[in-house]
């Protein structure tokens, strides 16, 4: 008989949902664009079960992460993000040894020895270099955040955007906007905004090959671009990359069903 | 893993607030004594002083001085909830709030704003002493503060150390500031310097910094007698009154009751202690509850804090004296700093390392990126930052903290596996 876990990731922009069949196969996966304190975690899990055809009983450990995670309490457990993203990758990327992952308001870059975090560094309270910094410079430039990487990759020439302070970085934005500069350009001067913030924090903990970068600003070549330039080191990301944390949770769901 | 179960059980009903032992009570009667006599002193006609913590106490205390100190005042303020405010009227009269919170406090205090914290409220200053070899926010600091009561301050200036052994141009230097403060207090206080006296205050001063440093000494046990977060309170009794005999008696008592929980296998932890950190820096004093919460929850005692060897200097005469104030935490080298820091973290066998990055004093966060790397490099354990501050409850997040601090357990309880899996 099959073993079912499900992983759930409460970010604070969007809520993940992962079902597990034994350890190995994703079953399903959820995706709603809300985040902890709305009714995004209930509908990525009420559509998760519905397009699954599996039910809660069905589960034989369920796992909640992310910012989120202690919001909800009919879990069997909750876990930090830094250990299910780590996991998560591990499982995709079995030679990872550094994890970057930019979420919707924070960044972390986690060291992996065998499969397991050792250590890791996060962003101050500041905003800059996380998700929420690519949403409000979309909304300043009149574009969906999904296509900034497209409209970066025509830039032709090097606009330098602040990288201390998402206020100060908008209204430098809006400054080159009213100059009459061109948006490719100023998005990707965005993007090296971000990976300049992005690789002061890894050199904190160090790079080792290799290197994947997990959560929904992976998605974003841009930034993915720009941080391998920084870095000097090629980054892997996969097209689940969104998923990394509900799939490191259901993977522990999976290792403590087995102790059940 | 060191994740957060889920259980079914029954939160307990409130337990009744235990009663501090007599030792906790002996060393808070030796700091309310402190402010008691400022304000005796006021009411007699004696002048009062402000001190910042790490100037020579032994002077004011052999001229028979009243003296309070800033540091300690806006600590206690900002524990009772009300630094918030007064550091937004220290941003009213223009100060920036990216300066230390405790400058803040204690500026809105010396400009005559009134605290809701009545233990820590303190007569206005006749005289302001500052020595500036913990924190160089404090010269300005301690500047304005005499400027605002328009009275006398004594500034000694203890150079930065690149060393880790302190030089003798340095002893000069600062023997002939501490002999030029002797002679102003003289004056301000109206009685003769008596050697005799000052070496009986020293005797005290080195009396409670050996109690201090051996009941430090006893978050070496395994498990530990005491909850680490309990020192960042005694500090108060280190920062206030070292020299005085009743501080030392109050830390001599302390140290007897560690005994006897080491002999009896209890201790004033609340909790089962399953991992061991070096918590660096000083703690949010508004959000203590929320610092410790997530500590509770995942089994994790404080077992080190750098403040044992800041504070626990013993020395013989006026120069090893001048010699012991160099080594203020923001004075001295980082190879100094990760020493002391290092050795603390071996000896109270810690498994990680909990880093503030306190947005008041920029000195002492500054250095702890590199340090950071130096602890997980040397000592092999995880660390993890936050972002907080000592007094502005604005600067700290809790969600951010729970998080980093269950990455921290789950990074320590790796490492541990680890390791056992290595030694078989």
């Amino acid at each position: 008989m099959s073993i079912y876990t499900m992983g759930i990731d409460v970010g604070s922009t969007s809520s993940k949902c992962v079902i597990l069949k034994d350890g190995q196969e994703i079953v399903c996966k959820s995706l709603v664009a809300s985040g902890t304190g709305t009714s995004g975690p209930d509908r990525a899990v009420a559509e998760l079960l519905e397009k699954s055809g599996l039910k809660k009983e069905d589960m034989s450990y369920i796992l909640a992460t992310g910012y989120g995670r202690n919001s909800i309490d009919w879990v069997d457990q909750q876990m930090s993000e830094l250990s299910c993203h780590a996991r998560g990758a591990y499982h995709l990327f079995p030679e990872v040894h550094t994890v970057i992952d930019i979420g919707g308001q924070d960044v972390k870059v986690l060291q992996i020895e065998n499969g397991a975090m050792v250590n890791f560094q996060m962003n101050d309270k500041c905003a800059a270099g996380t998700g929420r910094f690519l949403d409000v410079m979309a909304r300043v430039l009149e574009v969906n955040v999904s296509d900034l990487a497209e409209l970066g990759a025509k830039s032709t020439k090097k606009i330098g955007i602040s990288s201390t302070c998402t206020v100060f970085a908008e209204s430098e934005v809006i400054s080159q906007l009213a100059q009459g500069s061109d948006k490719c350009d100023i998005i990707n001067g965005i993007h090296h905004s971000i990976a300049n913030r992005v690789a002061g924090l890894t050199h904190r903990v160090g790079v080792r090959d290799q290197l994947v970068m997990t959560g929904g600003v992976a998605q974003n070549s841009g930034v993915v671009k720009a941080l391998e330039e920084e870095l000097g080191h090629t980054i892997l990301t996969s097209p689940i990359t969104q998923y990394v944390g509900a799939l490191g949770a259901s993977l522990f769901a999976y290792q403590k069903a087995l102790k059940k | 893993m060191a994740e957060t179960e889920k259980t079914t059980a029954a939160a307990p009903a409130a337990k009744p607030k235990k009663e501090a032992s007599p030792a906790t009570k002996a060393l808070r009667k030796v700091v309310s004594d402190v402010y008691a006599a400022a304000w005796t002193a006021k009411e007699q006609g004696r002048p009062i002083g402000w001190s910042s913590s790490k100037f020579p106490a032994e002077i004011a205390e052999t001229l028979g001085l009243a003296v309070v100190y800033p540091e300690n005042q806006a600590a206690g303020i900002a524990a009772q909830h009300d630094g918030e405010r007064m550091c937004q009227i220290a941003e009213e009269m223009g100060f920036d709030a990216d300066i230390c919170g405790y400058a803040r406090i204690s500026l809105a205090c010396a400009n005559g704003a009134i605290t809701t914290n009545e233990g820590r409220r303190v007569p206005r200053p006749d005289f302001v002493l500052c020595c500036n070899n913990i924190c160089n926010c404090m010269t300005k600091w301690y500047e304005n503060i005499a400027r605002m009561n328009n009275c006398p301050l004594i500034m000694i200036d203890v150079p930065y150390n690149n060393h880790v052994e302190v030089d003798d141009s340095y002893v000069q230097y600062i023997r002939g500031q501490f002999d030029d403060a002797i002679v102003q207090l003289e004056k301000i206080s109206g009685n003769k310097w008596d050697e005799e006296k000052f070496k009986q205050v020293c005797a005290n001063a080195n009396r409670t910094a050996k109690a201090w440093l051996k009941v430090c000494d006893y978050l070496q046990y395994k498990p530990a007698p005491m909850s680490g977060f309990d020192l960042f309170n005694h500090m108060a009794d280190v920062v206030t009154a070292r020299c005085k005999v009743e501080a030392a008696e109050a830390f001599e008592l302390l140290a007897e009751e560690l005994e006897e929980h080491v002999k009896n296998g209890t201790s004033t932890l609340p909790f089962p202690e399953q991992y061991r950190v070096m918590f660096e820096g000083i703690p949010c004093w508004p959000d203590l509850k929320a610092l410790f919460k997530p500590l509770k929850g995942n089994g994790v005692n404080v077992t080190a804090v750098v403040y044992a060897p800041a504070f626990g200097f013993v020395y013989d005469d006026m120069d090893s004296l001048c010699r012991a104030y160099c080594k203020a935490p923001n004075s001295v080298c980082i190879e100094q700093g990760v020493d002391w820091r290092e050795g603390i973290c071996r000896d109270n066998k810690v498994d990680g390392v909990l880093v503030h990055y306190n947005r008041s004093c920029k000195p002492w966060s500054g250095y702890m990126a590199e340090m950071q790397r130096r602890f997980t490099k040397d000592l092999g354990v995880p660390c993890a930052g936050f972002d907080g501050d000592q007094a502005d409850p604005r600067n700290f997040n809790a969600a951010q903290y729970e998080t980093r601090v269950q990455g921290l357990v789950e990074a320590m309880e790796q490492n541990k596996l680890a390791k056992e899996a290595k030694a078989q």
